[in-house]
């Protein structure tokens, strides 16, 4: 039985201006009554439900931390949060919520950057935070145990979607594995969120993306049905690879409650470098030098623009370089090297930075190479730091593209130029215009602070001037963070009809209430 | 500030070989000490005082003359040599001991370093280096040598101004009290607190630079030195594991639970 959909805005009304709390109506969803809590009573133990209404006794202060994103930007209406222990839960919730019309967000640990976590209006937040248990997990070590009995390859972690990645990254450390994704937010992120937004993070140029490494999922569907595909095979061609849709999916299409996820061995040698580039046209080469020399050992290139790197600094992170060697370089860029065999990588870190320095035009200023795992750690938390430095700035716009590498300069002086003409440009609106990134995926991070907050005149400047600049490049507006509701209105620049069509064509087979994080992704 | 007509410093710094702070320790099944196949790296006092010894540098400029590092310890300690020549050192000193030795004890560190001093030609006239090594926690090396060679001694040290000129060196030291100001005559030992600075990474010209700089090789026999250990260390083994708390439904059971671990309510005056 069909319901009906919201109406689908027109793909031509790409001239309408959309502000960031454009709220939709959802005539089609019903709101939560004191009848659903006391079913939802039935399934869940009293401090699994959080609600304003009675007879429930939570204040909306103690639903803040669900409502609220993480920059401050997203505002969400829910008046009750779920927090299920079981997949099972899970189900029976998701079962009522279809037959009564609820709006479900499953959210994880509330971290993204593109509102795609917080409820728009009457919907439910649905948390998997209180489902973290770790399911299993075979190191190498016991393959012959696993050989003899017939299971399959071991280095794979089966978890509950509601891990959070960095307990997740220490549960394995023991055993010499490593998680295939790394990001700045790993305290908090939920590897179940990881998987809906296809998170790239600082690992991917190594380990490849989530599309990869998920070996198999167990997903909660939007009428209730529990489809568990949580295999540990390494390959298994039998049909059409279902999981794919859900990576990615940003909670769309159903609710993650389960994965099982390849774990690469942990490297036996770590090192990196913090680089500072005279100019920004020495990036490329700089790339493909290193990428020559390092080989298989380069894990990560990340890089840093000027107004970045001082903004660290400003706010205490390192320091780093020294600043007289720095000079005026315009731009840094930190890599990572993982490899086997300390002796070896020395020697290709090394050989890579004689020939640098040594070089008749040389594409660095300065550099420091870590000496120790302290070093190493520091030298990354300058690049990882430097997210919480723009929140301290004011409120950032972030815009996560992927653009041709030579072309990243050239888009953020863009930007600047465009604040500076429509005179939103300096203390008083916009502060800064940022990049940083991952310069070995093509993935640049742009924040432009808004240094005493959100306005919507600041909105109008960039947006869709952004969507359309990143589209002159045939680039992505959004290379890792998702749709979320942020970008629904930006997703053509990006995507044809023909694939936007499809993906509703989708939408509406899996999900035709459209109870499952409705607003989001899709137009 | 021109040098006096006497001789130009030369400046010693100590380093050590340590497991990485931010290793997590393990106690080795035996219970006769931790697992050392982790991580390594230098005593971060240690990298303090090496720290130190190039901003003397940098402050007093020709005033000083030389900045050697040495260490006692396995061949691996070589690294930690190596850092401490790309962070600004001229010159290594490696007192080689084999990888099956045990540690060396602070009281034989101290003799070694007078042996060495002794037969520095140019003399030593300001030794630094860390207030402890973070494995063993001991803090006595540098109080050992002091009484050792006769010379001034100042322990956690937070800041050091070293007057080349009249050959004196003004050295705070933080203490339980607050802090203290000492003035020591040179030659003198100063062990590097916390606070006295935050090291340098070792920049890529400095680390090309560090290859071509020398490292003398030597062993203790050499300098006539027995470190041969005076302690025996019988079992060694890790805290007890913290107990878990409990959950309580309401405040009179917290009070309940109070009680029944025999803390009582004191009357208000």
């Amino acid at each position: 039985m069909l319901s009906l959909r919201h109406a689908i805005r027109p793909v031509a009304s790409r001239c309408a201006r959309r502000w960031a709390h454009n709220i939709p109506s959802f005539s089609h969803l019903n709101a939560v009554t004191e009848e659903d809590l006391a079913q939802f009573s039935k399934i869940l133990a009293p401090t699994s439900i959080l609600s304003t209404l009675p007879p429930n006794s939570t204040s909306p202060d103690d639903l803040a931390s669900y409502n609220e994103d993480w920059m401050g930007k997203y505002h969400g209406q829910a008046n009750t949060v779920l927090r299920p222990r079981t997949t099972q839960q899970v189900s029976e919730i998701v079962k009522w919520c279809a037959k009564r019309r609820i709006g479900i967000v499953p959210q994880g640990g509330n971290t993204g950057l593109v509102g795609g976590g917080i409820s728009l209006q009457k919907e439910i937040v649905l948390s998997l935070g209180a489902m973290s248990k770790v399911r299993s997990f075979d190191p190498v070590s016991v393959l012959y145990r696993r050989v003899k009995y017939g299971y399959p390859t071991p280095g794979i972690l089966v978890a509950d979607a509601g891990c959070i990645l960095e307990s997740l990254s220490e549960y394995i450390a023991p055993h010499n594995h490593i998680m295939p994704l790394d990001l700045g937010a790993k305290g908090s992120c939920q590897i179940g969120g990881n998987i809906s937004t296809n998170a790239g993070g600082l690992r991917l140029l190594r380990y490849g993306s989530l599309h990869g490494t998920v070996l198999g999922l167990e997903v909660v569907l939007p009428d209730g049905t529990i489809l568990d595909q949580l295999s540990t095979l390494r390959k298994d061609n039998t049909g059409y690879d279902l999981k794919q849709l859900f990576i990615g999916g940003e909670g769309t299409l159903g609710v993650v409650t389960g994965v099982s996820i390849l774990t690469p061995p942990a490297p036996q040698a770590s090192n990196n470098i913090f680089l500072a580039l005279p100019h920004f046209d020495n990036v490329l080469p700089l790339y493909q030098t290193v990428k020559r020399q390092l080989g298989e050992i380069m894990s990560a290139f990340e890089y840093i623009d000027r107004t970045a790197y001082d903004m660290g600094l400003s706010h205490g992170l390192g320091p780093v370089l020294n600043a007289d060697e720095v000079g005026n370089s315009q731009c840094f860029v930190l890599v990572e090297t993982s490899g086997g065999n300390q002796t070896h990588d020395e020697e290709k870190l090394t050989g890579l930075l004689e020939s640098l320095l040594s070089a008749d035009k040389p594409l660095i200023n300065t550099g420091v190479l870590s000496q120790s795992p302290s070093q190493f750690a520091s030298l990354w938390a300058f690049r990882e730091g430097l997210t919480e430095c723009c929140q301290k700035e004011g409120k950032p716009y972030k815009y996560d593209v992927s653009v041709p590498l030579a072309d990243f300069q050239k888009v953020v002086d863009a930007i600047r130029e465009r604040m500076i003409s429509k005179g939103l440009y300096g203390d008083h609106a916009i502060s800064k215009v940022m990049g940083y990134g991952h310069v070995g995926d093509g993935n640049l991070h742009m924040n432009v602070i808004a240094k005493h907050g959100y306005r919507p005149e600041l909105e109008e400047a960039l947006e869709p001037f952004i969507y359309e600049l990143v589209a002159s490049h045939k680039g992505s507006v959004s290379a890792e963070h998702g749709i979320g509701s942020m970008k629904t209105h930006a997703l053509h620049y990006s995507k044809s009809d023909v694939s936007i069509e499809l993906m509703r064509k989708i939408k509406q087979v899996i999900d035709p209430l459209n109870i499952m994080n409705p607003g989001k992704v899709l137009p | 500030m021109r040098p006096s007509a006497a001789r130009l410093l030369n400046i010693l710094v100590p380093v050590k070989r340590a497991v990485d702070y931010a290793v997590k320790i393990r106690v080795n099944p035996q219970q006769t000490g931790i697992d050392l196949n982790v991580k390594h790296s230098m005593n971060p006092f240690d990298e303090i005082a090496v720290e130190e010894a190039v901003r003397i540098r940098e402050r007093l400029k020709e005033a000083v003359k030389s900045i050697k590092v040495v260490t006692i310890g396995p061949p691996k300690s070589a690294e930690t040599l190596r850092t401490a020549l790309a962070m600004g050192a001229d010159s290594a000193i490696h007192v080689e001991i084999p990888e099956s030795d045990p540690s060396p004890e602070p009281l034989g560190v101290a003799k070694t370093l007078k042996a060495l001093i002794e037969r520095q030609k140019e003399g030593v006239d300001i030794v630094i280096l860390g207030k402890q090594a973070i494995d063993d926690d001991a803090g006595q090396t540098g109080q050992m040598l002091a009484g050792l060679m006769g010379w001034s001694q100042a322990t956690f040290a937070s800041k050091v101004v070293v007057d080349a000129e009249n050959k004196v060196a003004n050295v705070t030291r933080e203490i339980d009290g607050g802090l203290q100001e000492l003035k020591c005559r040179l030659p003198v030992v100063v062990t590097t607190d916390l606070r006295l600075n935050e090291p340098r990474y070792a920049s890529l010209p400095n680390i090309m630079k560090a290859k071509k700089k020398p490292i003398e090789k030597l062993l203790a026999a050499d300098l006539g030195v027995d470190l041969t250990p005076r302690l025996e260390t019988i079992k060694v083994e890790e805290p007890p594991k913290r107990v878990g708390g409990g959950k309580v439904e309401n405040v009179d059971e917290l009070l309940a639970k109070l009680k029944d671990a025999g803390i009582t309510a004191i009357k208000r005056a």
